[in-house]
């Protein structure tokens, strides 16, 4: 009797704890990032070191760009704060490490979207917030107006541990030229070694050439040459293994891509609420359960729209208005002629 | 028993806990990588690694393995180290020596030099022979030619390659030279430890290491010419320099930066080594009728180079790890090459770092056994 007795305690004890995990994680369905995040305050963003429209810091230390904003839609709807963010500048050689490694929660730092990144080092891509393309920036007086006339010796300035240096080998490779390549490890000497005549031509992704010839001591001496030599889908990236958080900023991400279609905007956002697409009512959370799929409340989106925008004004906020690229270019809606496509809210 | 255990057991206490920490880390590091499906494995060292590398001594494409990348960022650390190395200790034992110099003007200067560049962080040097000095130089298009042949441009120095025809002909007549020299010498010691005679060796040696290689291009059928760099036009402002050697100006800025910050640190050592030798010892040499350049080379030195290579080493050893700071400037050194962009396209962070910091272990040890045997050899022969 009491052997029995014994077994079935052990047994009851099992289904208890069983139940105890499903329940938990019914329930909560929180991910450890999310929880941490929640209990922190604040979220935790790796960016650049400094590229304009991207991810940049002003001489107060306030972070602007559409990589920024991002992170900043994410701490909007997860934290309910825009501003809870904190930012932490990585170079290209450090930003894998530092998310994998668990010093950030999410890498938004103009980061191509590659197979052997995503598949290989434990990292997962949400998304992309800026279609790219690798090209080539050289001085005006050069004469140099397509990537046809580069020579034999040229020398190519650029930053190491970016697919960057892999595209300019199949680039040049493919033409038989021969190069110099010189890489640096910050962005910004790379731009001073270019500047002061040490590489006859600059390359990196388009967006990025652009926002440095902002930065370089006579913009108007240099042009970006028209070829563009790659695909470069930039977007941001969290770590493999947690797929609440992954849909959190991606869908915080595409919150944003699809107010704009819809035309919701941080000023009209509130009055969105009383629309007659169910559509917009969803996404402002007039509708539906949409937060509760991943733990969040159901204004999550309209937080994110209220707060950091939608696409579109982050874009003209960054990028068109700071004179970096004020031509969407591919980084239009699809309803406008772009590649900007994500699936619906709902 | 007792006293076995009290001998033993810290020791033993001390190995768990080694093992236990090392193991937890491992175990640690494990699990993390499991959950994000990180793979560890040396594999990728066999893969190509399709990226360029801009300076290097050995072959290579990105169509080679990491290894080979690997190894052309050792070549280049070992190629900056070694330079660094020799050029630090000939201006370090210069200014030392200028130091003591009664010299007013010579004493000071040494003094000042020392003073300056020690007390400056070396990233900072480095920045500034690569962004401020070198900035200053011409474009290609613009540089004047030193001795004709010579071109210090923004792109680089720009040297006459040497053209060789039976090259190892000329290789093996100095190799005999210096067996020739080494003979004479030991010779030379056995005449006078047994008849007190002196023979010039110093001048017969410059004469060997002269006339041999001489002989063999009158007689030996060597040639050398030389390929002087030209400049060619790539744009309508872009130049470069063709043919010959080009030394990136990475290469130079970071061997005069690191040559300039250590020689200070020798020159200490130096000075240090001389003025710790007895002033006893110079007058007693002098007593006995030793010439001024035997009082130095055989009295003053043997006992000076004890005190001076024990800090030296470690200074070489600086130098060697310093070097790793090429990254900044783009000198393609193991760290840029291997522990960057290797390790940034294959995301092998604890493979690549593990290597990479067992590389450094190995060249910092190297020296240092090559240093503490040359420190054995003139140490005090206890008889």
């Amino acid at each position: 009797m009491f052997k029995y007795l014994k077994q079935l305690t052990s047994l009851v004890a099992m289904v208890a704890v069983l139940f105890a995990f499903t329940t938990e994680s019914m329930a909560a369905k929180k991910s450890k990032t999310l929880k941490n995040t929640q209990k922190k305050g604040f979220v935790r963003c790796g960016v650049s070191q400094g590229l304009p429209g991207f991810s940049n810091a002003d001489a107060a230390g306030n972070w602007t760009g559409v990589d920024v904003d991002v992170c900043r839609a994410v701490a909007a709807a997860v934290l309910g704060d825009a501003n809870k963010v904190k930012f932490t500048p990585l170079s290209a050689k450090e930003r894998f490490t530092a998310l994998t490694s668990g010093e950030i929660d999410i890498l938004s730092r103009n980061t191509t979207w590659t197979l052997s990144r995503d598949a290989d080092i434990g990292l997962t891509f949400v998304g992309v917030n800026f279609y790219d393309g690798q090209g080539f920036m050289v001085r005006k007086s050069s004469g140099i107006t397509s990537v046809n006339q580069f020579k034999n010796g040229i020398s190519a300035c650029t930053n190491i541990g970016t697919t960057t240096e892999l595209n300019m080998r199949d680039f040049f490779n493919s033409r038989g030229i021969s190069y110099e390549p010189v890489a640096f490890e910050k962005a910004d000497e790379v731009v001073a070694a270019y500047d002061s005549g040490r590489c006859d031509t600059y390359t990196t992704d388009k967006s990025g050439l652009a926002a440095q010839r902002t930065k370089m001591s006579n913009p108007d001496e240099h042009i970006v040459l028209p070829e563009t030599i790659s695909k470069e889908p930039l977007g941001p990236v969290v770590r493999q293994g947690d797929s609440v958080w992954e849909d959190i900023v991606r869908w915080s991400l595409n919150a944003m891509i699809e107010a704009e279609e819809y035309g919701i905007t941080s000023s009209n956002a509130d009055s969105m609420k009383t629309s007659d697409n169910p559509a917009i009512k969803r996404l402002v959370g007039a509708e539906g359960e949409l937060g509760a799929a991943f733990g969040l409340d159901n204004e999550w989106s309209l937080r994110i729209i209220k707060q950091v925008g939608n696409y579109g004004e982050s874009y003209k906020r960054n990028i068109a208005d700071t004179g970096i690229l004020p031509d969407r270019g591919p980084n239009q809606l699809w309803t406008k002629g772009g590649i900007l496509y994500v699936p619906p809210a709902r | 028993m007792n006293f076995k255990l009290k001998d033993l057991g810290p020791q033993l206490v001390t190995v768990i806990a080694v093992v236990l920490i090392f193991g937890f880390f491992t175990y640690n590091a494990q699990i993390n990588m499991e959950n994000r499906g990180i793979d560890f494995g040396y594999g990728f060292l066999s893969q190509e690694s399709s990226f360029d590398v801009q300076f290097s001594l050995i072959e290579y494409d990105g169509s080679h393995s990491y290894f080979r990348a690997y190894l052309v960022g050792l070549l280049n650390t070992i190629l900056v180290s070694v330079i660094g190395i020799i050029i630090a200790t000939i201006i370090g034992v210069i200014v030392g020596v200028a130091r003591l110099s009664p010299n007013y003007l010579i004493n000071k200067f040494a003094a000042y030099y020392v003073e300056f560049f020690r007390n400056i962080p070396l990233l900072l040097q480095i920045f500034f022979w690569y962004f401020a000095a070198l900035r200053a130089l011409p474009l290609p298009q613009d540089a004047e030619a030193i001795f004709g042949v010579f071109f210090l441009t923004i792109k680089g120095l720009y040297v006459p390659a040497f053209i060789w025809e039976n090259f190892n002909i000329f290789f093996y007549s100095i190799v005999a030279a210096i067996i020739a020299i080494i003979v004479i010498r030991f010779q030379a010691k056995k005449l006078q430890e047994t008849q007190g005679k002196q023979i010039p060796v110093f001048l017969i040696a410059i004469g060997l290491i002269f006339i041999l290689p001489l002989l063999s291009f009158l007689i030996g059928g060597v040639s050398l010419s030389f390929e002087i760099p030209k400049l060619k036009q790539l744009a309508a402002t872009s130049f470069v320099y063709d043919g010959g050697l080009s030394l990136p100006p990475e290469l130079i800025a970071l061997t005069l930066s690191l040559s300039l910050y250590t020689a200070t640190f020798i020159a200490e050592c130096v000075r240090a080594g001389i003025q710790g030798v007895g002033k006893g010892q110079k007058e007693a040499a002098a007593s006995i009728g030793l010439t001024p350049n035997q009082v130095l080379k055989l009295v003053i030195m043997p006992q000076a180079l004890r005190i001076i290579i024990p800090p030296t080493t470690n200074q070489y050893l600086n130098l060697t790890k310093n070097s790793s700071l090429a990254a900044a400037i783009a000198y393609p050194d193991l760290v840029l090459v291997f522990a960057g962009t290797a390790l940034m396209q294959t995301g092998k962070a604890i493979e690549i770092v593990s290597i990479t910091m067992f590389t450094y272990l190995s060249l910092s040890i190297s020296i240092s056994i090559l240093m503490n045997w040359y420190n054995k050899k003139i140490a005090i022969q206890e008889k």
